[in-house]
């Protein structure tokens, strides 16, 4: 980092090379290519199957790749003789449905993985605990369960969850698709924040205007590939493929420009 | 909700009024059906009861007060070991049945032979007669003559039970465990916690807050089936009341031990009954 090139060729932290995975007979990812950088915010878009969560899913090691490679920290993650619990603390995973342990308060959420993994005492991880919270508006949720937060708080735990483990890369995964419209905002607003602070960010997404606004990139996904990749000002405003401008309209991103014309 | 309702100053409209005295007087009438059905019935039983040919004969063999009293003492004192037998028993089974749910449950070809192992016992333990196990371990065992076999029938008398009950509350445990949702196992693993910090941390208290009262049930049943351990010679209290019985020639001390063993398991049923209904205020969205 600290050569003057790192400015103008940032340093890949993910690299993904033809990486492949199907389920039966349904070929979810057919030699998918991707590359983040560090400090990158990059927003996969594509329609719901076009393969957005089973990537995630993969580059977590939650599923395991048919084919090709998956290159992390400078080491490709799909090598069985890695140790996938090693490669997870590094990189978080932020779900649609939250997915916070019902069991356990907000605080205890956010304090199992770091006194467990990461061998921090109770009051230091809730220390550090307390401040992520009070920074993204549940101060006063410390003690709350899952059940009593509303959506939007309960995203909101599930991301400082994941940011206590301290990730080299953040993944999530259409995080405000399960939110009523007036919570989305608040948990748009908390990604904001990471960006600024320079978090390495890999999102799958619904919310085009927020992708225009904060992604560096945008990857259409449609046949398990990229199809177009590239700034938000290219693909979200001057698509080149038939595709990516079909699926634009279709979720009313507001794009008007040239296309074929749906009836 | 009225109390709040009342207090921002509000009060009710003619026709929420005469709705909550059709209410009131529809409770009413259902709570006067109920109480005149119940008394109809039990009396009517009572009834058919006592006047039938041979009750005299039956009051005599199974409700004689005097035997009841008589027999008692002796009853109580076998009710202590069956207490000691069963709680002793509970934790025995509580661990056989965590591990054969574990092995079960945990996906790894190295367990392979001892999945084998806990299926056939969970099988073989479901479907052999209480009865039967018991005087397999009770006389069978130390019928082996091996070194270090115990002989005490009470400690035989557990491992018996602990046998007969391991296999059911097992399958209790890995419905439990298989009951919390995948997305819980997602959530702990990319968090980087390992498969078995996920099943202890995540997992098994989620399910066994569920196998609860399911779990409390098999307990209620094995506290009476303590007293089938009186086949192999250990004196509780099912015992104690054969003793009685067997020199009077009358059955009162059996009804004595089963006022005790309904006794016991009551708590239970009712510790049971209020799990099940913080379960439900939980879920309404009180914070406990």
């Amino acid at each position: 980092m600290s050569e003057p090139s790192a400015e103008t060729t940032p340093q890949s932290i993910l690299r993904l090379e033809g990486v492949r995975k199907h389920f039966g007979a349904n070929e979810v990812l057919r030699g998918f290519d991707l590359e983040v950088a560090e400090h990158d915010v990059i927003c996969l878009i594509g329609a719901s199957g076009s393969g957005k969560s089973t990537l995630l899913r993969c580059i977590n090691l939650l599923e395991t790749v048919d084919d090709g490679a998956i290159w992390f920290d400078g080491r490709d993650i799909c090598d069985p003789r890695v140790d996938a619990d090693e490669v997870r603390r590094e990189i978080g995973l932020v779900f649609q449905a939250y997915n916070l342990f019902p069991h356990l308060s907000a605080l205890d959420n956010v304090t199992l993985a770091p006194r467990k993994l990461l061998g921090r005492s109770r009051a230091d991880a809730e220390a550090e605990a307390h401040e992520l919270l009070g920074r993204f508006g549940l101060a006063d949720k410390a003690r709350s369960h899952p059940d009593s937060l509303s959506g939007g708080q309960q995203q909101r735990v599930a991301l400082v969850r994941a940011l206590a483990m301290r990730p080299r890369l953040l993944m999530l995964d259409e995080i405000t698709s399960a939110l009523d419209p007036e919570l989305v905002g608040e948990v748009l607003d908390a990604i904001k924040e990471l960006k600024a602070e320079g978090m390495a960010i890999l999102m799958a997404t619904h919310e085009m205007a927020f992708a225009r606004d904060v992604a560096d990139r945008v990857a259409f996904l449609a046949d398990g590939r990229v199809l177009e990749e590239g700034p938000p000002s290219a693909v979200l405003d001057a698509p080149a493929h038939d595709r990516t401008v079909t699926f634009l309209r279709r979720v009313g991103s507001g794009y008007s420009g040239p296309g074929p014309h749906i009836g | 909700m009225s109390d709040s309702a009342v207090s921002s100053g509000w009060s009710p409209s003619e026709t929420q009024l005469a709705r909550l005295a059709w209410r009131h007087r529809r409770a009413r009438r259902r709570t006067w059906v109920a109480l005149a059905s119940t008394v109809a019935v039990l009396g009517l039983t009572a009834v058919v009861v006592v006047s039938s040919p041979g009750w005299t004969r039956v009051r005599e063999t199974f409700f004689d007060w005097s035997e009841a009293k008589a027999s008692a003492p002796e009853i109580l004192d076998g009710f202590r070991t069956t207490i000691q037998m069963f709680l002793l028993a509970e934790v025995c089974i509580l661990a056989v049945a965590l591990l054969v749910a574990f092995i079960r449950v945990v996906p790894a070809a190295g367990l392979a032979p001892l999945k084998l192992v806990a299926i056939v016992y969970t099988d073989v333990a479901r479907g052999t007669p209480t009865l039967l196990v018991i005087y397999l371990i009770g006389f069978g065992l130390p019928a082996l003559q091996l070194q270090g076999i115990p002989t005490s029938p009470f400690v035989l008398g557990v491992i018996a039970l602990t046998f007969a009950y391991g296999g059911y509350v097992a399958e209790v445990m890995r419905a439990g465990i298989e009951s919390v949702h995948p997305s819980q196992w997602a959530s702990g693993r990319s968090l980087g916690l390992s498969y078995t910090q996920t099943l202890r941390m995540v997992v098994l208290p989620q399910a066994l807050r569920r196998v609860l009262p399911p779990l409390i049930n098999d307990f209620a049943s094995l506290q009476k089936d303590t007293a089938l351990v009186a086949a192999i010679g250990v004196f509780e209290a099912f015992r104690a009341a054969q003793v009685e019985s067997a020199s009077t020639f009358n059955y009162t001390p059996f009804v004595v031990a089963a006022i005790g063993f309904i006794a016991l398991t009551i708590p239970v049923a009712r510790f049971t009954d209020w799990l099940a209904l913080r379960a439900v205020r939980r879920e309404q969205g009180a914070t406990a």
